[in-house]
């Protein structure tokens, strides 16, 4: 079993946080948000388990499941939210919610 | 026996119930001063004096000025000259003021200028003698803007506030120069130290005793503080009565008289309290002669009587000076309740000019205030009060050294306080009628009138028959038998006394010959320039307003938005620019929250790579 160079898995992972981040400030329906959100913190993720991999240690990977916990928790929250202002505004479109302009 | 202060704070309720509760506790602690007196004289105190502390009023370090009260010979005269003709003044206001609006606020300020003038006059150290000097000068202000629709009378207010409080704060600086040099501002435990601590004419005591004397000088109406009297007497006829004849401008003769002790070890203020007695004294008379308005009249006539009481005090003679305060007290009263009904039955006509023949018609006022004139003037030998108090002090005038030039100028004032006292009473009384006076006949108005017309009247003549227990026992009853007070039971009927007599007939005669048959057209155009600086009481009025107010204004123009307010202003400029612009950001857009999160992010990243490469 080859093992993949650490280096490919940190290209991997920003490109995937520069495609997540990409996508939350281009895209202005909520459901793409989250999913940019979710693609940005798998980025992270893969990030940490390649360094636990290279230095052969257990932490990075307890720190992913803690981070796939918070990503759970963050699209349960986040879709509760999207339903409310589906419910108050009749939109999905992000910048639809800008009623806390000072 | 002190609870009688407490009694006066009666707030208003119904018109009649307001009446009772105003003249009954006046009257309440009127009975319970004479039962005080009754029970001095009956058990005499070994040294003179009652003393009672009641309670500890604040303690910082070892400052504790306790609420205490202080009874001897001065007090109690004045106590009971206080509440009496304070009594006799609410009786004639329960009637006179009946148709007054806020007839509930005027009897409630008048009890609680009452109890601050007792608190004054009992107080046994001079910080609480100071409350008592404050409050009466609240009642001042508060009563003389009595009818404060008209804007007038809330500048003459005022101006009676702010003129006083430049001798209140020369008295509190005086206050703070005692305390700070002796230890204390207990009077008996001043009277005690002060001779032991500064020797006779230091420069400490008589700059104590100059301001002191300045805070008498505010209160008394006197030169150079005296132009808010006559302005006072916007009030209603029973306040002038009260405040600014009987009792509160004598405050600061009582001062005077309270702290004698420090007073004799600054002669050189002494000197200057007989000058400004005298020049105040004959300043206001003449301005007396000038004036249109009856009260003006009185209101001069009372600066230039408690110039008489100055000049007695400046030569140490503090009894004759509150004899002379007492005997005023009661025939001023009178004057001031007298004009007042006449000028209420005239439907509020102030002008003299346009009065007359109102003898017939007001028959009760007139006796009574022909007797309170002929006390003023002290025409009658010996048988009117002041009459028989203001030759005492001519007679000690004379009897000091150098005091022949200050009995001149008593003399001359006689004169002309009898002149401008019976150009009063002809143009007043006599005469041709020129106005319908309302009759009625009040008893609570009357009564008053009677009784102090008695006073004023015979005070002199029960002197006289028991000179040895009564006036001439006052003086030396509140004097205590000290050095400048002569057998005043000769001195009464000395040539001093003659001299005196003369001068006031003398006065009379030409006031009659001026005014009695010939009258002069009320208010002309014709008057003479002499004539008009005395009506405005030496043009002193004006000389303030150049002095004092108009730069004042200028200043207050020039500066009109503040220097010092600029800066915080600035201040709150920036604020506001800032928020505009940190509020300009809120765009309440997500995406571009989001935007900045990530610039943010990667600014801080690129700034810490760069610092690595930087340290290595």
């Amino acid at each position: 079993m080859t093992t993949v160079p650490m280096m490919h898995a940190m290209i991997v992972a920003a490109i995937l946080l520069g495609l997540g981040l990409t996508g939350l400030l281009v895209r202005r329906n909520i459901m793409f948000t989250l999913l940019s959100i979710e693609i940005m913190l798998n980025g992270a993720g893969l990030a940490f388990i390649a360094a636990a991999a290279h230095w052969k240690q257990a932490d990075g990977q307890v720190m992913y499941l803690f981070i796939i916990t918070m990503a759970a928790v963050e699209v349960a929250v986040g879709l509760a939210l999207v339903l409310q202002m589906y419910h108050h505004l009749r939109t999905l479109d992000l910048d639809a919610a800008s009623s806390m302009k000072g | 026996m002190a609870g009688f202060v407490a009694l006066v704070a009666g707030r208003a309720l119904s018109k009649r119930l307001v009446a009772w509760i105003g003249v009954g506790s006046v009257a309440a602690s009127m009975v319970v001063t004479l039962l005080v007196a009754a029970g001095y004289f009956a058990h005499r105190p070994p040294n003179g004096v009652y003393s009672q502390t009641l309670w500890t009023w604040i303690r910082i370090g070892d400052f504790a000025p306790v609420i205490g009260l202080h009874l001897d010979a001065l007090s109690l005269v004045m106590i009971v000259v206080v509440t009496v003709v304070a009594f006799l003044i609410h009786l004639f206001s329960s009637t006179h003021m009946e148709n007054e609006e806020g007839y509930g606020r005027f009897f409630a300020y008048m009890n609680l200028f009452v109890s601050s003038m007792l608190i004054l006059v009992l107080a046994d150290n001079l910080l609480l003698l100071y409350l008592g000097w404050e409050g009466v000068g609240l009642c001042s202000y508060l009563l003389i803007g009595f009818w404060y629709r008209i804007p007038a009378n809330g500048h003459a207010a005022m101006k009676a506030f702010i003129i006083t409080r430049v001798g209140d704060a020369a008295m509190a600086v005086g206050l703070f120069l005692i305390f700070w040099s002796l230890g204390t501002l207990d009077i008996s435990q001043i009277s005690q130290r002060a001779p032991q601590q500064w020797p006779a004419g230091c420069g400490l005591a008589v700059a104590a005793a100059a301001l002191l004397l300045g805070g008498a000088v505010g209160k008394s109406a006197q030169l150079p503080l005296q132009t808010w009297l006559p302005d006072a007497m916007a009030g209603p006829s029973p306040v002038s009565a009260l405040i600014h004849a009987a009792t509160m401008v004598t405050a600061g003769v009582y001062l005077i008289a309270r702290m004698n002790a420090l007073f004799a070890l600054a002669p050189v203020v002494q000197g200057v309290i007989v000058v400004i007695g005298a020049a105040t004294m004959l300043l206001a008379a003449f301005s007396a002669l000038a004036q249109h308005d009856i009260k003006r009249v009185l209101a001069y006539s009372t600066i230039s009587q408690i110039g008489y009481m100055f000049m007695a005090l400046g030569i140490g003679a503090w009894g004759a000076a509150i004899l002379h305060f007492a005997s005023h007290a009661f025939f001023k009263a009178l004057l001031f309740l007298a004009a007042g009904v006449v000028i209420q039955r005239l439907g509020d006509e102030h002008d003299m000019f346009r009065m007359g023949g109102l003898r017939k018609q007001l028959p009760l006022v007139f006796w009574t205030f022909l007797a309170g004139a002929l006390s003023l003037s002290a025409a009658l030998p010996i048988l009117t009060a002041g009459s028989y108090s203001k030759d005492t002090i001519l007679t000690l005038l004379h009897a000091v050294p150098g005091g022949k030039t200050a009995l001149a100028a008593g003399l001359l004032g006689v004169i002309v306080t009898s002149i401008y006292t019976f150009r009063m009473v002809f143009l007043t009384f006599f005469g041709p009628a020129k106005m319908q006076a309302e009759r009625t006949n009040r008893l609570p108005e009357s009564i008053p009138l009677v009784l102090l017309a008695l006073v004023a009247a015979f005070g002199g003549v029960a002197g006289l028959a028991g000179q040895n227990a009564n006036w001439p026992g006052l003086v030396q009853f509140v004097q205590g038998g000290s050095s400048v007070a002569p057998a005043a039971g000769e001195a009464a009927i000395s040539h001093v006394a003659l001299g005196a007599i003369a001068a006031s007939w003398l006065g009379l005669a030409i006031a009659a010959a001026l005014y009695l048959r010939r009258r002069p057209a009320p208010a002309g155009e014709t008057e003479s320039a002499l004539h008009r600086l005395l009506a405005a009481g030496w043009g002193f009025d004006a000389l303030y307003d150049r002095l004092f107010v108009r730069p004042w204004l200028w200043i207050a123009r020039v500066n009109r938005s503040d220097i010092v307010d600029s800066f915080y202003e600035a201040i709150g400029q920036a604020t506001v620019a800032l928020h505009g612009m940190m509020s300009g950001s809120q765009t309440g857009r997500t995406r571009q929250y989001a935007t900045g999160v990530a610039l943010g992010t990667i600014l801080f990243i690129a700034l810490m790579v760069l610092l690595r490469f930087w340290h290595s």
